[in-house]
């Protein structure tokens, strides 16, 4: 039987996998999008797990919505990034410090 | 008498100002000094009239006209009062006015501010009418400032000239001095008396007078006196008493008719008659007439002394000015202050007449005013010579004429007084009196006799000025001659009446009075007294030095040159107010502009509050490293540090 702190520990994983991802990664931002990706995975697999063990159906409902959201924002996500590399010709991370004061 | 005659003497030489200086390019040069010359003149005739209401029918007038403003019980209003004393100055003030009004129209015949000048003479015609014709504080503190303003502006005139900007800068810093001492007497007068009014201060001067006020601790000083010498620092700064006379002699930048009008005839008498005005607080306080006393007497002295060596011919005239204006004080301090008007009054004849009689001489000599470079104008400048002459001799006293029976009369008064400081002030004025004589006809043979030192340049001898000068001299003669026979009426009569107070027991011209048998006694008894024989005696020892034996002067300057050093730095008041007064300003000022302003709110405050938020935004930018995942980091970080705090 799979107890419902094995898939939290395995959501909690997955997060700070995502995590790491963005802080480590300086090479690529697609990889920061797909970190972002899996973070919000780690989220609904966290709201399953709850919604199974505690046998309220609401968890669930959620996780539709977030995979809607999650959908909308990756297709927004791309489309930034092609016409972030339409202008300046580079997708490096390290390269993108416009923001510096 | 009533309201519209007393606002149109008022209002005439205002209109007149207003015309000449706002509109002078519209209407011209003509009508500038026409609308100025005939504002003056109205009131000059409605003054005469005035007068004669009030000396022959015994009218008087004190009536409020208007009202400034009221705040609780302080009620602030224009109004005029006018008794003997007021007719009596308007008349002298008009008179002088418009006689200096026609001869500028001669003098100033080439200058670029022609309209200005108008404008600005009749203005100070019309505020010392305001000041004179008041019947309050409020109103006389008005026309004192106005008539400072106009001192200023008319010192300046020529505001191209750095020494006449230096004068006039000294004259107004000078007086507010003054003005402050009064402002204080004013507010002393307004605390305890709780009005301004003349009328209601003097009625509760007895109970005043009773009270006593602690400004250092244990140190209780009468109210009376203290309101009285402040109301007289005023009459210090205004009438160029020591040691506030500093401005007087640097005044004489200015244009001369208005160094006759302003600096000798009649603004630097309204000191005079405010003390005067203000007899029935005056006669309160011994302590006050004994300061007025002093300070008078060492004026009258020790500026006469002055007299004895400058060169420059307006400053010898000034000088004498400040002499005189020591004897108006003391006569004030003396309780006789009848003599004092009527000094103030015969003085403003003759020295009108010499200061526009010098001009004459100046515009004759091309604005030369070195009095060694002048010399045998006798025969150049006849009308000039004789009305100087007689201004020189009412000067000094001669028999007959004005300045003998109002000097006399000055003198016999502080004989007669008892109060502190008489004796010196008997001494001062005495010697004065021979000091006088000998500047006065110092000046009056170097200019008019002996050889002719300046240069003649081609054909452009000297020669006799036009009309419109020479009839104002003329004019002034006249009464500088024969004013002096009113003293029967208005120092030992009863002339002045309630407008002049004076307590039994310091009345030193009652005691004259019972002895005073007409003028021709007086005369008589005049060419027996000292002060006679002093004047002559001053008079010959002029001819001596300056005619017969000119190498005498020279020598004696050698031998005593340190006597003649102190006189040529002014006892060092001016040196000392340069000093210690501009120069603690300067470098008090210095240590501000340095320490205050530059050291601590420009460089702490100012500059220091825009270095602490560079220095700060120098660090913190370092966060700020544009990577998103720095951002990011932090985000997590905060969110983390979120949860902790709220959650665990």
């Amino acid at each position: 039987m799979i107890a419902l702190s094995d898939f939290l520990i395995l959501g909690a994983l997955l997060f700070s996998l995502s995590v790491a991802g963005i802080f480590i990664n300086r090479k690529n931002i697609i990889i920061l999008l797909m970190c972002i990706e899996l973070m919000l995975l780690a989220v609904n697999l966290n709201f399953i797990a709850f919604a199974h063990f505690s046998g309220d159906i609401a968890g669930q409902v959620f996780v539709f919505f977030i995979l809607t959201v999650a959908a909308a924002e990756a297709a927004i996500g791309l489309a930034i990034l092609v016409v972030l590399f339409r202008n300046i010709h580079t997708i490096n991370v390290a390269d993108l410090d416009k923001l510096k004061g | 008498m009533n309201q519209t005659l007393l606002l149109s003497i008022v209002l005439a030489p205002l209109f007149g100002s207003i015309i000449a200086g706002l509109f002078g390019n519209q209407v011209g040069r003509v009508w500038a000094h026409r609308v100025a010359v005939y504002g003056v003149g109205i009131a000059f005739v409605l003054s005469v009239w005035v007068l004669k209401l009030v000396a022959i029918d015994g009218e008087t007038y004190n009536q409020q006209v208007y009202q400034w403003l009221q705040s609780g019980s302080l009620s602030l209003e224009v109004g005029f009062m006018v008794d003997a004393l007021t007719a009596m100055m308007m008349v002298v003030v008009t008179f002088v006015s418009l006689m200096v009004h026609i001869y500028t129209i001669g003098y100033m015949q080439d200058d670029d501010g022609y309209a200005r000048f108008f404008s600005y003479i009749s203005l100070f015609t019309f505020s010392m009418l305001m000041l004179v014709m008041a019947n309050n504080f409020m109103q006389l503190f008005f026309g004192w400032e106005a008539v400072g303003l106009v001192s200023y502006l008319l010192i300046g005139f020529w505001y191209k000239k750095p020494t006449a900007i230096f004068a006039n800068l000294k004259a107004f810093l000078v007086n507010r001095v003054g003005d402050f001492g009064f402002l204080l007497g004013i507010a002393g007068v307004l605390m305890y008396a709780g009005s301004l009014d003349y009328v209601e201060v003097f009625a509760q001067a007895p109970a005043i007078s009773e009270q006593s006020i602690a400004i250092f601790a244990g140190h209780d000083w009468s109210v009376m006196s203290l309101i009285c010498i402040l109301l007289f620092i005023g009459a210090m700064g205004k009438s160029a008493q020591v040691p506030l006379h500093v401005w007087l002699p640097n005044s004489m930048e200015g244009p001369t008719p208005i160094s006759a009008l302003i600096h000798a005839a009649t603004m630097v008498t309204a000191g005079i008659f405010m003390v005067t005005r203000m007899s029935p607080l005056f006669e309160f306080s011994e302590t006050a007439l004994s300061f007025v006393l002093v300070i008078g007497s060492i004026t009258a002295l020790f500026m006469g002394f002055l007299g004895l060596i400058q060169n420059d011919i307006k400053r010898v005239i000034a000088y004498s000015t400040l002499s005189q204006l020591g004897y108006m004080t003391v006569a004030l301090g003396a309780s006789a202050y009848s003599a004092g008007v009527f000094h103030l009054m015969t003085h403003a004849f003759f020295k009108a007449l010499l200061f526009l009689g010098a001009g004459s001489v100046i515009m004759a000599m091309h604005h030369e005013q070195d009095i060694r470079k002048m010399g045998g104008l006798k025969k150049y400048m006849p009308i000039t010579y004789w009305t100087a002459l007689i201004g020189s001799l009412a000067l000094i006293g001669f028999p007959g004429l004005s300045g003998f029976f109002s000097k006399d009369s000055i003198i016999e008064a502080v004989h007669a007084s008892e109060i502190a400081g008489s004796n010196f002030a008997y001494f001062a004025v005495v010697v004065g009196v021979f000091v006088t004589a000998l500047y006065s006809f110092r000046l009056f043979f170097l200019v008019f006799h002996g050889k002719e030192r300046f240069k003649i340049d081609g054909h452009h001898l000297p020669h006799e000025s036009p009309a419109v000068v020479t009839v104002p001299l003329i004019l002034l003669a006249i009464p500088s001659v024969i004013s002096g026979y009113l003293i029967g009426s208005m120092v030992f009569g009863d002339f002045f009446g309630n407008a002049i107070v004076v307590h039994a027991n310091h009345d030193v011209l009652a005691e004259h009075a019972e002895s005073y048998h007409g003028v021709l006694s007086f005369m008589l008894h005049g060419l027996t007294a000292l002060p006679f024989w002093l004047a002559m005696a001053g008079v010959a020892t002029a001819y001596y030095l300056y005619m017969m034996r000119p190498d005498i002067p020279t020598k004696l300057q050698q031998r005593f040159n340190w006597l003649f050093r102190i006189l040529d730095n002014k006892y060092g008041f001016d040196s000392f107010n340069q000093t210690v007064f501009a120069g603690g300003a300067r470098s008090f000022g210095h240590l501000l502009w340095q320490v205050g302003d530059r050291l601590l709110i420009d460089g702490f405050i100012v500059n220091g509050a825009a270095k602490t938020v560079g220095f700060t935004s120098k660090v913190v930018r370092h966060v700020q490293s544009g990577y998103l995942y720095h951002y990011a980091f932090a985000m997590i970080i905060g969110l983390y540090l979120l949860l902790t705090f709220f959650v665990a």
